[in-house]
């Protein structure tokens, strides 16, 4: 029995980020009260038409482009039909055989050296509405707001072969498409939509074995979880034999039990019978709009990244993760330009910055406000502990931390004179401790450190102290 | 009745009023629509109200736009704001659209009053008008015989003096049949002319909105009251529209006929054949040169056409599942259950019958067969008829192979019904427009229609050969006269 490795490909729905509707008028804004985002159009009454709406067109290209696609210059749009109470037409209109965007590709991070993961296509179409189950009621709502939302999915190749690649395929594709303003991509309102096919093989074999199509996913780490679940499951299964049991299906994700589960199989599978749309004509893209679009993505994850280590000597390991999150890194520049000092600058954007967006759903801080701190600590009218301590009172309020300072009775004592007296108090005090410094116990001066803090309630500047206290040592 | 010019030069001279004329036209609905049935609904309070609105107008001195005051009829498959649109089924008995469609928008903008909805085909399925889930639809010069479908109402009306002008639909050639079979001008617009917004689709890359009148000119008026580009629907086309009032005048010297043989071939009523070789040469005496040709496009068009039409109409019909309007089946537990039974109960046969033929014509594993083979063939028609107009200015033909027939005569045979349609189907496949305008009568006394097929946007040549033969012909045609 040789080792055996794992082929994963992702299906990802994406929400882009327009305000309208892909086929009519109706506002895509999430969270209205029910049904308030619906228009005869988008409900399917009878005898009504869809009309494209071209900012769907020019984030699908852009999704192409910043994910190296090839952009197909005539595309079209496809019916695929199949009854559901949620689907007003009994069919969304898709792409099936001529999507807008083919043959890409997308770089994993550093810990996987950067390795390609292929996109096969992206293509567009109009989301569903949602069914509501009342829990003690024997009805089923119907919220058609989502009706007609655009969407691209990106389809990639089965070149994933890990749940951890996947896990970092689908971050940099997140990255990527916030970046450039195509999607908002927020998991928890459904902007972004994860299925994936997973299947194993003998290592060295080519051959593509029985996939199984995992839904149901709704986080990142759900995904990854899900993942490692089936690979476990499907292992097992070859290697006790019993690998005939892996059938084509879909199975669902059920995060409370932490396992998947049939959803349906082949023979349940839909026969879309997919046809051209005849209300839409196909799409015409000439070079000079494909050239347009190209020219509104704006610096990307991987360049930004690039250009910290160039621009502000931070470290590779650094600046990935600050470009991580795009409020971020614009947050660091902000930082870098007030301070001058990107060294700093990030070290309080990867510690105290991103610690507080695990209690915050954006930075709680203003730049002007973290640049004016690190000023603070530079000059020592501060230590770097009470600047801890700023800081968290800053994520409350607009307060300048010169104001925080003094609310808090943090200011650093560094005048000499003043430190040369209290630290000779302890001295005195100390007698012991100073005996075993004489006799080498060099311990003995973290101690004398400390009591001298001690009795500063820390304000005493730190390296002013240490100056003194070597000093009197010495002389003693 | 009146011809659009009398009606409007009588508003003009205020010889009579909107409502008097308004009036005139819902009496006479209401005394003989009983023998016809060619309205589902009438729209009188609201009529009244809008002429009553015209006659201030005209008061006042205000211009009058190119529909202003007159009555006109439209087949209930195109949506009306606030008034039941039903497409004569079970399913949309009661079905009252929040929108106009936007040919009823612009018949309003122009100053058209619709006076009401017209029988038809269930969702335009037919030629005949007895898939109406509703009642069927006589012919006014013969009530024992079907007045043409899908649009008999729309052509039945105008026949009948209810309506100076209406609109039907014509997928495979529902507006062309029920001219020809009650003796009215019937036209068919190239693809795109006239926005498809808001008309209920039976198959959507063939459907077109289409004027009935009474002559030509009057078949011009309802053209020009519901033509050009609607950014709403984007298969329609922004082209320049020619002035057909000036272009008739033209007359059609010099132009060139194409005559297809296939279509004067076997299965031809003998009586049709004549009338319209009859008339081939009424065409060359006034100057047009006649040609033979052959376009071998008529059995294997009409098997494309129901392979297409009736898969798109398998898609376009999904969206009545009982879910969100329409008629709703009493008792379900499921999901499925609700949408098979509501389906079950509101489609009639001929529905229910295309749909699963155009549902197991795009299912997989018989896709290439069927639907793909069709669309192949469709782009060979296309072709064929572009080849055509290089040679030709019109391709003229039967509008059909037989003469009105009986009421339940072919009803129990869809494949008799469908041969009816062997003439006008390949129009639609290649999205050229065409117009049939009545040709003379049989002995019995039944209309014949003759077909004028056009190049893309050639309406104003189709308008020029047909007006060209009416002036010649001078046909009497009022069913309603004494004697017949």
């Amino acid at each position: 029995m040789g080792a055996f490795e794992t082929i994963i490909g992702l299906e990802i729905h994406v929400e882009l980020g327009t305000k309208s509707k892909i086929f009519c008028g109706c506002s895509t804004e999430f969270g209205k009260k029910a049904n308030e985002n619906t228009c005869p159009v988008c409900i399917g009454l009878p005898g009504v038409m869809p009309v494209l709406n071209e900012r769907v067109v020019d984030l699908a290209v852009k999704a192409g482009q910043v994910l190296n696609c090839k952009i197909n210059k005539i595309n079209k749009t496809d019916r695929k039909n199949y009854f559901y109470p949620d689907l007003p037409k009994a069919y969304q209109i898709s792409q099936f055989d001529m999507p807008v965007c083919s043959d890409g590709y997308l770089e994993l991070g550093e810990e996987f050296q950067g390795k390609k993961v292929g996109i096969t296509r992206i293509h567009i179409e109009e989301d569903a509405g949602k069914l509501i189950h009342l829990e003690d009621e024997d009805v089923t709502l119907i919220d058609y707001n989502r009706a007609g939302v655009p969407l691209v999915e990106i389809v990639t190749e089965p070149d994933i072969r890990s749940a951890e690649e996947a896990h970092d395929f689908l971050k940099k594709l997140r990255n990527i498409l916030v970046y450039s303003e195509i999607s908002d991509c927020k998991m928890e309102e459904g902007s972004l939509r994860c299925d994936a096919n997973i299947s194993i093989r003998k290592v060295g074999s080519d051959v593509l074995n029985t996939k199984v199509e995992i839904k149901n996913m709704n986080s990142f780490k759900e995904v990854h979880k899900a993942l490692l679940k089936e690979e476990k499951r499907q292992l097992e299964l070859y290697r006790y034999g019993e690998e005939h049991k892996i059938v084509q299906e879909t199975r669902r994700w059920d995060s409370g039990k932490g396992r998947t589960v049939t959803m349906r199989t082949k023979e349940d599978a839909h026969d879309y019978r997919y046809f051209p749309e005849p209300d839409l004509p196909p799409m015409i893209l000439e070079e000079k709009y494909i050239d347009t679009i190209k020219e509104t993505i704006p610096e990307l994850p991987m360049e930004k990244k690039e250009r910290f280590v160039k621009d502000y000597g931070l470290s590779q390991k650094d600046a990935e993760v600050i470009i991580d999150d795009k409020a971020t890194a614009n947050f660091f520049e902000k930082l870098v330009s007030k301070t001058k000092d990107p060294k700093e600058s990030s070290n309080w954007v990867i510690t105290e910055v991103l610690r507080s967006l695990k209690e915050y759903d954006e930075i709680p801080v203003s730049s002007q406000q973290l640049a004016e701190l690190i000023k603070e600590i530079k000059s020592g009218s501060i230590s770097r502990n009470a600047g801890k301590k700023v800081f968290d009172k800053m994520c409350d309020t607009d307060k300048m931390p010169v104001d925080l300072i003094d609310d808090l009775g943090l200011k650093q004592i560094s005048s000499e004179d003043k430190l040369e007296e209290i630290v000779k108090e302890i001295l005195d005090k100390n007698s012991e401790a100073v005996e075993d410094f004489k006799s080498g116990k060099g311990k003995a001066f973290g101690f004398l450190m400390g009591q001298t803090m001690k009795e500063t309630k820390g304000k005493a500047n730190p390296g002013v102290v240490k100056k003194i206290l070597e000093e009197k040592l010495k002389k003693m | 009745m009146y011809s659009v010019k009398e009606i409007k030069k009588g508003l003009e001279e205020k010889k009579f009023s909107t409502v008097e004329i308004v009036k005139e036209y819902l009496e006479k609905i209401k005394k003989e629509d009983k023998k016809i049935k060619a309205f589902i609904t009438l729209r009188e309070d609201e009529a009244i109200k809008e002429a009553i609105e015209v006659d201030k107008k005209i008061a006042s001195g205000q211009e009058l736009r190119l529909l202003e005051g007159l009555p006109v009829g439209l087949k209930d498959n195109i949506a009306t704001k606030g008034l039941k649109t039903t497409c004569s089924s079970k399913i949309l008995e009661d079905f009252i659209p929040p929108y106009d469609a936007s040919a009823t928008i612009k018949v309003r903008e122009k100053g058209g009053i619709v006076i009401g909805k017209l029988n038809m085909d269930e969702f335009a399925m037919g030629s005949s008008t007895e898939n109406s889930a509703f009642f069927d639809t006589k012919n006014p010069w013969d009530l024992s015989r079907v007045p043409g479908g899908s649009s008999g109402g729309s052509a039945a009306a105008v026949s009948a003096g209810f309506a100076p002008i209406t609109y039907g639909s014509d997928t495979g050639g529902s507006v062309r049949i029920p001219a020809s079979f009650c003796g009215v001008v019937g036209l068919k617009p190239t693809y795109g002319l006239v926005s498809r917004y808001g008309l209920i689709a039976l198959a959507s890359s063939l459907d077109q909105i289409g004027p009935f009148g009474k002559s030509v000119e009057d078949c011009i008026y309802g053209l020009e009251g519901v033509q050009g580009f609607d950014k709403k629907d984007s298969t329609s086309k922004d082209v320049k529209l020619p002035d057909y009032f000036e272009e008739i005048k033209k007359g059609i010297k010099g132009l060139k006929v194409g005559v297809p043989e296939e279509f004067f071939g076997q299965g031809i009523d003998k009586e049709i054949k004549k009338k319209i070789e009859d008339n081939i040469k009424i065409l060359e005496k006034l100057g047009a040169h006649i040609e033979r040709f052959s376009l071998p496009i008529t059995d294997t068009g009409l098997s494309a056409y129901y392979i297409i039409s009736s898969a798109e109409a398998s898609s376009n019909l999904g969206r009545y599942d009982g879910v969100r309007y329409g008629i709703r089946a009493e008792d379900y537990s499921s999901f499925e259950e609700l949408i098979v039974k509501s389906r079950t109960e509101g489609f009639g046969e001929e529905v229910k019958r295309r749909i699963m033929l155009g549902t197991y014509a795009l299912s997989s594993g018989y896709y290439d067969a069927y639907y793909k083979k069709a669309m192949i063939f469709r782009k060979k028609v296309e072709k064929l008829f572009d080849d055509a107009f290089d040679k030709y200015d019109v391709v003229v033909s039967p509008t059909l192979p037989i003469l009105p027939f009986k009421l339940g005569e072919k009803i129990n045979n869809p494949m008799e019904m469908y041969l009816s349609d062997t003439f006008t189907v390949n129009i639609n496949l290649a999205g050229v427009p065409a117009i049939s305008v009545p040709a003379g009568f049989s002995k019995e006394g039944l209309p014949i229609g003759m077909q004028f097929i056009g190049d893309k946007f050639s309406e104003d040549i189709l308008f020029r050969f047909a007006y060209a033969l009416e002036q010649e012909l001078k046909l009497d045609l009022d069913p309603w006269k004494e004697g017949r």
